[in-house]
Protein backbone atom coordinates (compact mmCIF):
# COMPACT_ATOMS: atom_id res chain seq x y z
CA UNK A 1 0.00 0.00 0.00
CA UNK A 2 3.14 2.65 -0.97
CA UNK A 3 2.81 5.47 -3.04
CA UNK A 4 4.39 2.99 -6.03
CA UNK A 5 2.07 -0.04 -4.96
CA UNK A 6 -0.26 -0.45 -7.81
CA UNK A 7 0.57 0.50 -11.25
CA UNK A 8 -2.43 2.48 -12.20
CA UNK A 9 -2.33 6.44 -13.03
CA UNK A 10 -5.26 6.57 -10.23
CA UNK A 11 -3.50 5.10 -7.03
CA UNK A 12 -1.37 8.35 -6.18
CA UNK A 13 -4.38 10.13 -6.34
CA UNK A 14 -5.47 8.04 -3.95
CA UNK A 15 -3.33 8.04 -1.73
CA UNK A 16 -2.98 11.87 -1.98
CA UNK A 17 -6.72 12.09 -1.34
CA UNK A 18 -6.54 9.82 1.76
CA UNK A 19 -3.08 10.00 3.26
CA UNK A 20 -3.20 14.46 2.62
CA UNK A 21 -6.74 15.59 2.17
CA UNK A 22 -8.54 13.88 4.18
CA UNK A 23 -6.96 13.89 7.23
CA UNK A 24 -5.98 17.03 6.98
CA UNK A 25 -9.39 19.17 6.51
CA UNK A 26 -11.27 16.62 8.89
CA UNK A 27 -9.14 18.70 11.81
CA UNK A 28 -10.41 21.85 9.98
CA UNK A 29 -14.22 20.43 9.75
CA UNK A 30 -14.32 19.32 13.29
CA UNK A 31 -12.74 23.24 13.96
CA UNK A 32 -15.67 24.65 12.45
CA UNK A 33 -18.05 22.31 14.39
CA UNK A 34 -16.89 23.04 17.51
CA UNK A 35 -15.84 26.82 16.52
CA UNK A 36 -19.52 27.02 15.84
CA UNK A 37 -20.58 26.38 19.05
CA UNK A 38 -18.30 28.97 21.19
CA UNK A 39 -19.00 32.84 21.92
CA UNK A 40 -16.24 35.18 20.98
CA UNK A 41 -15.19 36.21 24.46
CA UNK A 42 -15.36 33.49 26.33
CA UNK A 43 -11.98 32.00 28.20
CA UNK A 44 -12.46 28.52 26.31
CA UNK A 45 -11.30 30.78 23.79
CA UNK A 46 -8.73 32.16 25.02
CA UNK A 47 -7.56 28.73 25.62
CA UNK A 48 -7.83 27.30 22.02
CA UNK A 49 -5.94 30.45 20.71
CA UNK A 50 -2.77 29.89 23.21
CA UNK A 51 -2.74 26.00 22.33
CA UNK A 52 -2.92 26.83 18.48
CA UNK A 53 -0.28 29.77 18.52
CA UNK A 54 1.95 27.34 20.73
CA UNK A 55 1.27 24.78 18.28
CA UNK A 56 2.34 27.09 15.33
CA UNK A 57 5.44 28.31 17.35
CA UNK A 58 6.61 24.52 17.64
CA UNK A 59 6.54 24.17 13.76
CA UNK A 60 8.23 27.83 14.08
CA UNK A 61 10.91 25.98 16.34
CA UNK A 62 11.13 22.87 14.18
CA UNK A 63 11.43 25.03 10.92
CA UNK A 64 14.34 26.76 12.71
CA UNK A 65 16.30 23.96 14.40
CA UNK A 66 15.62 21.24 11.32
CA UNK A 67 15.48 22.71 8.61
CA UNK A 68 14.88 21.19 5.10
CA UNK A 69 16.93 21.62 2.19
CA UNK A 70 20.07 23.76 1.66
CA UNK A 71 19.07 25.38 5.13
CA UNK A 72 19.72 22.20 6.61
CA UNK A 73 23.38 22.26 6.34
CA UNK A 74 23.98 25.86 7.91
CA UNK A 75 25.06 25.71 11.25
CA UNK A 76 22.80 25.82 14.19
CA UNK A 77 23.90 28.19 16.01
CA UNK A 78 24.31 30.60 12.72
CA UNK A 79 20.44 30.12 12.63
CA UNK A 80 19.89 30.68 16.00
CA UNK A 81 21.74 33.71 15.60
CA UNK A 82 19.96 35.01 12.57
CA UNK A 83 16.69 34.73 13.83
CA UNK A 84 17.36 36.17 17.37
CA UNK A 85 19.08 39.21 15.57
CA UNK A 86 15.33 39.52 13.26
CA UNK A 87 13.43 39.30 15.99
CA UNK A 88 15.10 41.81 17.92
CA UNK A 89 15.02 44.11 15.22
CA UNK A 90 11.49 43.44 14.56
CA UNK A 91 11.04 44.14 18.39
CA UNK A 92 12.98 47.15 18.56
CA UNK A 93 12.63 49.10 15.04
CA UNK A 94 8.82 49.27 14.59
CA UNK A 95 7.36 45.82 14.83
CA UNK A 96 7.68 45.85 10.83
CA UNK A 97 7.61 42.21 9.76
CA UNK A 98 9.83 42.66 6.57
CA UNK A 99 12.60 44.77 9.21
CA UNK A 100 12.79 41.14 10.97
CA UNK A 101 12.91 39.03 7.78
CA UNK A 102 15.49 41.33 6.34
CA UNK A 103 17.85 41.41 9.56
CA UNK A 104 17.48 37.51 9.81
CA UNK A 105 18.53 36.85 6.59
CA UNK A 106 21.33 39.51 6.22
CA UNK A 107 22.91 37.53 9.29
CA UNK A 108 22.32 34.57 7.70
CA UNK A 109 23.88 35.37 4.25
CA UNK A 110 27.02 37.22 6.11
CA UNK A 111 27.71 34.24 7.85
CA UNK A 112 27.00 31.87 4.86
CA UNK A 113 29.55 34.23 3.33
CA UNK A 114 31.89 34.13 5.81
CA UNK A 115 31.99 30.25 6.06
CA UNK A 116 32.12 29.60 2.62
CA UNK A 117 35.15 31.76 2.30
CA UNK A 118 36.82 30.52 5.09
CA UNK A 119 36.32 26.82 3.75
CA UNK A 120 38.12 28.30 0.19
CA UNK A 121 40.52 29.68 2.50
CA UNK A 122 41.04 26.39 4.00
CA UNK A 123 41.16 24.75 0.39
CA UNK A 124 43.47 26.95 -0.68
CA UNK A 125 45.87 26.01 2.51
CA UNK A 126 45.06 22.70 1.64
CA UNK A 127 46.57 22.54 -1.63
CA UNK A 128 49.71 24.75 -0.49
CA UNK A 129 50.39 22.60 2.16
CA UNK A 130 50.08 19.45 -0.10
CA UNK A 131 51.90 20.98 -3.35
CA UNK B 1 -48.24 48.65 -6.72
CA UNK B 2 -46.99 47.18 -2.91
CA UNK B 3 -45.72 44.12 -4.50
CA UNK B 4 -43.61 46.07 -7.12
CA UNK B 5 -42.66 48.01 -4.39
CA UNK B 6 -41.24 44.97 -2.50
CA UNK B 7 -39.77 43.53 -5.36
CA UNK B 8 -37.64 46.93 -5.90
CA UNK B 9 -36.61 47.22 -2.88
CA UNK B 10 -35.30 44.05 -2.64
CA UNK B 11 -33.41 44.11 -5.82
CA UNK B 12 -32.26 47.90 -4.98
CA UNK B 13 -30.65 46.18 -1.77
CA UNK B 14 -29.25 42.47 -3.22
CA UNK B 15 -27.44 44.42 -6.25
CA UNK B 16 -25.65 46.75 -4.22
CA UNK B 17 -24.90 43.92 -1.46
CA UNK B 18 -23.06 41.79 -4.70
CA UNK B 19 -21.24 44.62 -5.48
CA UNK B 20 -19.85 44.80 -1.87
CA UNK B 21 -19.03 41.50 -1.69
CA UNK B 22 -17.13 41.57 -4.72
CA UNK B 23 -15.01 44.78 -3.60
CA UNK B 24 -14.34 42.96 -0.62
CA UNK B 25 -13.61 39.96 -2.14
CA UNK B 26 -11.06 41.73 -4.31
CA UNK B 27 -9.58 43.09 -1.14
CA UNK B 28 -8.86 39.90 0.66
CA UNK B 29 -7.31 39.26 -3.19
CA UNK B 30 -4.82 42.21 -2.22
CA UNK B 31 -3.96 40.73 0.90
CA UNK B 32 -2.88 37.74 -0.45
CA UNK B 33 -0.80 39.78 -2.95
CA UNK B 34 1.72 41.39 -0.07
CA UNK B 35 4.91 40.14 1.77
CA UNK B 36 3.44 37.15 3.63
CA UNK B 37 2.26 36.21 0.57
CA UNK B 38 5.39 36.00 -1.90
CA UNK B 39 7.46 34.74 1.20
CA UNK B 40 4.74 31.53 1.40
CA UNK B 41 5.59 31.87 -2.23
CA UNK B 42 9.33 31.53 -1.71
CA UNK B 43 8.79 28.16 0.89
CA UNK B 44 6.56 26.53 -2.36
CA UNK B 45 9.33 26.82 -4.19
CA UNK B 46 11.62 25.07 -1.70
CA UNK B 47 8.42 22.31 -1.79
CA UNK B 48 8.15 22.15 -5.51
CA UNK B 49 11.97 21.23 -5.59
CA UNK B 50 11.36 18.59 -2.71
CA UNK B 51 8.64 16.99 -4.24
CA UNK B 52 10.47 16.65 -7.53
CA UNK B 53 13.09 15.23 -5.55
CA UNK B 54 10.59 12.53 -4.11
CA UNK B 55 9.31 11.46 -7.65
CA UNK B 56 6.47 13.37 -8.11
CA UNK B 57 4.69 14.04 -11.30
CA UNK B 58 3.89 17.50 -11.87
CA UNK B 59 0.00 17.15 -12.06
CA UNK B 60 0.62 15.11 -8.63
CA UNK B 61 2.49 17.81 -6.70
CA UNK B 62 -0.04 20.56 -8.02
CA UNK B 63 -2.66 18.41 -6.82
CA UNK B 64 -1.24 17.97 -3.55
CA UNK B 65 -0.87 21.42 -3.23
CA UNK B 66 -4.47 22.05 -3.95
CA UNK B 67 -6.09 19.34 -2.15
CA UNK B 68 -3.71 18.93 1.48
CA UNK B 69 -3.04 23.19 1.47
CA UNK B 70 -1.21 23.16 5.02
CA UNK B 71 2.85 23.09 4.17
CA UNK B 72 3.58 21.32 6.95
CA UNK B 73 1.27 18.70 5.92
CA UNK B 74 2.45 18.17 2.73
CA UNK B 75 6.08 17.77 3.87
CA UNK B 76 5.28 15.04 5.87
CA UNK B 77 3.25 13.42 3.18
CA UNK B 78 6.35 13.87 0.94
CA UNK B 79 8.50 12.37 3.35
CA UNK B 80 6.30 9.67 3.79
CA UNK B 81 6.22 8.68 0.14
CA UNK B 82 9.73 9.27 -0.14
CA UNK B 83 10.57 6.60 2.15
CA UNK B 84 8.14 4.53 1.35
CA UNK B 85 5.21 4.15 3.47
CA UNK B 86 2.10 2.35 3.49
CA UNK B 87 -0.62 4.79 3.20
CA UNK B 88 -1.93 4.14 6.79
CA UNK B 89 0.97 4.84 8.47
CA UNK B 90 1.41 8.01 5.67
CA UNK B 91 -2.30 9.03 7.14
CA UNK B 92 -1.58 9.05 10.39
CA UNK B 93 1.57 11.19 10.05
CA UNK B 94 0.17 13.85 8.19
CA UNK B 95 -2.86 13.36 10.89
CA UNK B 96 -0.34 13.93 13.76
CA UNK B 97 0.68 16.83 11.81
CA UNK B 98 -2.32 18.31 11.20
CA UNK B 99 -4.17 18.36 14.61
CA UNK B 100 -3.09 21.77 14.72
CA UNK B 101 -5.75 23.30 12.03
CA UNK B 102 -8.69 22.51 14.75
CA UNK B 103 -7.66 24.64 17.47
CA UNK B 104 -6.93 27.15 14.65
CA UNK B 105 -10.09 27.07 12.90
CA UNK B 106 -12.11 27.25 16.29
CA UNK B 107 -10.25 30.24 16.91
CA UNK B 108 -10.86 31.46 13.63
CA UNK B 109 -14.21 30.83 13.43
CA UNK B 110 -16.03 33.26 15.92
CA UNK B 111 -13.96 35.85 13.78
CA UNK B 112 -15.11 35.02 10.30
CA UNK B 113 -18.93 34.16 10.62
CA UNK B 114 -20.89 37.15 10.48
CA UNK B 115 -24.64 37.86 11.41
CA UNK B 116 -26.23 35.17 8.74
CA UNK B 117 -23.41 33.04 7.55
CA UNK B 118 -24.44 29.77 6.64
CA UNK B 119 -22.71 27.17 8.13
CA UNK B 120 -21.30 25.50 4.31
CA UNK B 121 -19.50 28.93 3.30
CA UNK B 122 -17.84 28.35 7.02
CA UNK B 123 -16.96 24.61 6.32
CA UNK B 124 -15.65 25.78 2.21
CA UNK B 125 -13.31 28.48 3.82
CA UNK B 126 -11.63 26.12 6.48
CA UNK B 127 -10.00 24.29 3.89
CA UNK B 128 -7.96 27.99 3.03
CA UNK B 129 -6.87 27.85 6.96
CA UNK B 130 -2.52 27.39 7.04
CA UNK B 131 -1.12 29.13 8.57
CA UNK B 132 -0.20 31.94 6.37
CA UNK B 133 -3.66 32.87 5.86
CA UNK B 134 -4.56 32.06 9.40
CA UNK B 135 -2.33 34.56 10.70
CA UNK B 136 -3.07 37.21 8.22
CA UNK B 137 -6.95 36.57 8.97
CA UNK B 138 -6.39 36.90 12.70
CA UNK B 139 -4.94 39.89 11.92
CA UNK B 140 -6.80 41.59 9.73
CA UNK B 141 -10.21 40.31 10.18
CA UNK B 142 -11.20 42.74 13.21
CA UNK B 143 -10.77 45.94 10.87
CA UNK B 144 -13.37 44.27 8.42
CA UNK B 145 -16.97 44.63 8.37
CA UNK B 146 -18.53 41.52 10.43
CA UNK B 147 -21.13 40.88 7.50
CA UNK B 148 -18.02 40.90 4.85
CA UNK B 149 -15.43 38.99 6.83
CA UNK B 150 -16.85 35.72 4.71
CA UNK B 151 -16.35 37.51 1.15
CA UNK B 152 -12.30 39.32 2.06
CA UNK B 153 -11.36 35.46 3.66
CA UNK B 154 -12.37 33.84 0.41
CA UNK B 155 -10.77 36.01 -1.90
CA UNK B 156 -7.42 35.81 0.54
CA UNK B 157 -7.77 32.05 0.83
CA UNK B 158 -8.41 31.22 -2.77
CA UNK B 159 -6.10 33.52 -3.85
CA UNK B 160 -3.34 32.11 -2.03
CA UNK B 161 -4.17 28.74 -3.24
CA UNK B 162 -4.27 29.34 -6.53
CA UNK B 163 -1.37 31.26 -7.20
CA UNK B 164 0.74 28.61 -5.31
CA UNK B 165 -0.13 25.74 -7.63
CA UNK B 166 0.92 28.24 -10.20
CA UNK B 167 3.95 28.84 -8.57
CA UNK B 168 4.80 24.66 -7.92
CA UNK B 169 3.90 23.97 -11.59
CA UNK B 170 6.36 26.78 -13.00
CA UNK B 171 9.02 25.90 -10.33
CA UNK B 172 8.77 22.33 -11.00
CA UNK B 173 8.96 23.14 -14.93
CA UNK B 174 11.75 25.66 -15.13
CA UNK B 175 13.73 24.72 -11.24
CA UNK B 176 17.12 23.77 -12.31
CA UNK B 177 19.47 23.22 -8.99
CA UNK B 178 19.17 26.80 -7.35
CA UNK B 179 22.73 27.94 -5.42
CA UNK B 180 22.51 26.78 -1.99
CA UNK B 181 23.08 29.93 -0.69
CA UNK B 182 20.07 31.48 -2.20
CA UNK B 183 17.93 28.15 -1.52
CA UNK B 184 19.05 28.51 2.37
CA UNK B 185 17.57 32.01 2.36
CA UNK B 186 14.57 30.78 0.94
CA UNK B 187 14.18 28.24 3.53
CA UNK B 188 14.85 30.72 6.40
CA UNK B 189 12.30 33.55 5.16
CA UNK B 190 9.50 31.15 6.31
CA UNK B 191 9.94 30.52 9.83
CA UNK B 192 10.66 34.33 10.23
CA UNK B 193 7.83 35.48 8.92
CA UNK B 194 5.57 33.92 11.12
CA UNK B 195 7.65 34.16 13.87
CA UNK B 196 7.00 37.82 13.78
CA UNK B 197 3.65 38.33 12.45
CA UNK B 198 2.51 35.50 14.67
CA UNK B 199 3.98 37.88 17.51
CA UNK B 200 1.81 40.84 16.35
CA UNK B 201 -1.21 39.21 16.10
CA UNK B 202 -1.44 37.71 19.45
CA UNK B 203 -4.83 39.07 20.92
CA UNK B 204 -3.64 38.38 24.43
CA UNK B 205 -0.29 38.49 26.91
CA UNK B 206 -1.02 34.77 26.71
CA UNK B 207 -0.33 34.47 23.02
CA UNK B 208 3.09 35.89 23.50
CA UNK B 209 3.71 33.13 26.20
CA UNK B 210 2.40 30.60 24.20
CA UNK B 211 4.91 31.10 21.55
CA UNK B 212 7.62 31.62 23.68
CA UNK B 213 6.85 27.95 24.92
CA UNK B 214 5.79 26.82 21.54
CA UNK B 215 9.19 27.74 20.21
CA UNK B 216 11.36 26.71 22.79
CA UNK B 217 9.13 22.89 23.24
CA UNK B 218 8.63 22.23 19.42
CA UNK B 219 12.55 20.79 18.85
CA UNK B 220 12.79 19.99 22.66
CA UNK B 221 10.29 17.44 22.28
CA UNK B 222 10.82 16.28 18.59
CA UNK B 223 14.09 14.83 20.05
CA UNK B 224 12.42 13.29 23.04
CA UNK B 225 9.36 12.30 22.09
CA UNK B 226 9.20 12.89 18.04
CA UNK B 227 5.63 12.54 16.15
CA UNK B 228 3.79 14.08 19.34
CA UNK B 229 6.31 17.33 19.48
CA UNK B 230 3.92 19.50 17.92
CA UNK B 231 1.22 18.04 19.68
CA UNK B 232 2.85 17.91 23.07
CA UNK B 233 4.42 21.47 22.37
CA UNK B 234 1.00 23.08 21.70
CA UNK B 235 -1.21 21.48 24.89
CA UNK B 236 1.95 21.96 27.45
CA UNK B 237 2.60 25.91 25.94
CA UNK B 238 -0.82 26.69 25.59
CA UNK B 239 -1.96 25.35 28.68
CA UNK B 240 0.87 26.49 30.99
CA UNK B 241 -0.33 30.15 29.10
CA UNK B 242 -3.68 29.80 29.77
CA UNK B 243 -2.88 29.13 33.69
CA UNK B 244 -1.37 32.21 33.44
CA UNK B 245 -3.77 34.30 32.00
CA UNK B 246 -5.97 33.35 34.34
CA UNK B 247 -3.75 33.22 37.77
CA UNK B 248 -3.30 37.25 36.22
CA UNK B 249 -6.75 38.06 35.82
CA UNK B 250 -7.05 36.39 39.48
CA UNK B 251 -4.62 38.95 41.40
CA UNK B 252 -5.82 41.58 39.47
CA UNK B 253 -9.62 40.85 40.58
CA UNK B 254 -8.62 40.55 43.91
Amino acid sequence: MTFDAIDAWWWPFVFILVGGWLVTDAWRFLGVYLGDRITEDSDLLVLVRALATALVAAVIGNLIVFPSGALADTALALRIGAVVAGFVAYLFLGRKVLVGIVAAEAVLLAGLWMGSSHADMAALHGIFTSA
Amino acid sequence: MLRADAMDLHSSRSAPEATRRGRWYLRGVAAAVSVPGLILASAFIGFAGLAKEAGLTLVQTVFMVGMVWALPAKVVLVGAIMTGASLPAAAFAVALSSIRLAPMVVALVPELRGPNTPRWVLYFLAHFVAVTSWVLAMERLRGIPPAMRTSYYAGLGSTLVLFNMLVVAVTYVVAENLPPMVSAALFMLTPMYFLTSLWGSARERAGHVAMVLGIVLGPLLHLVVPGFDLLGAGLIGGGVAFGLHVAARRRAAA
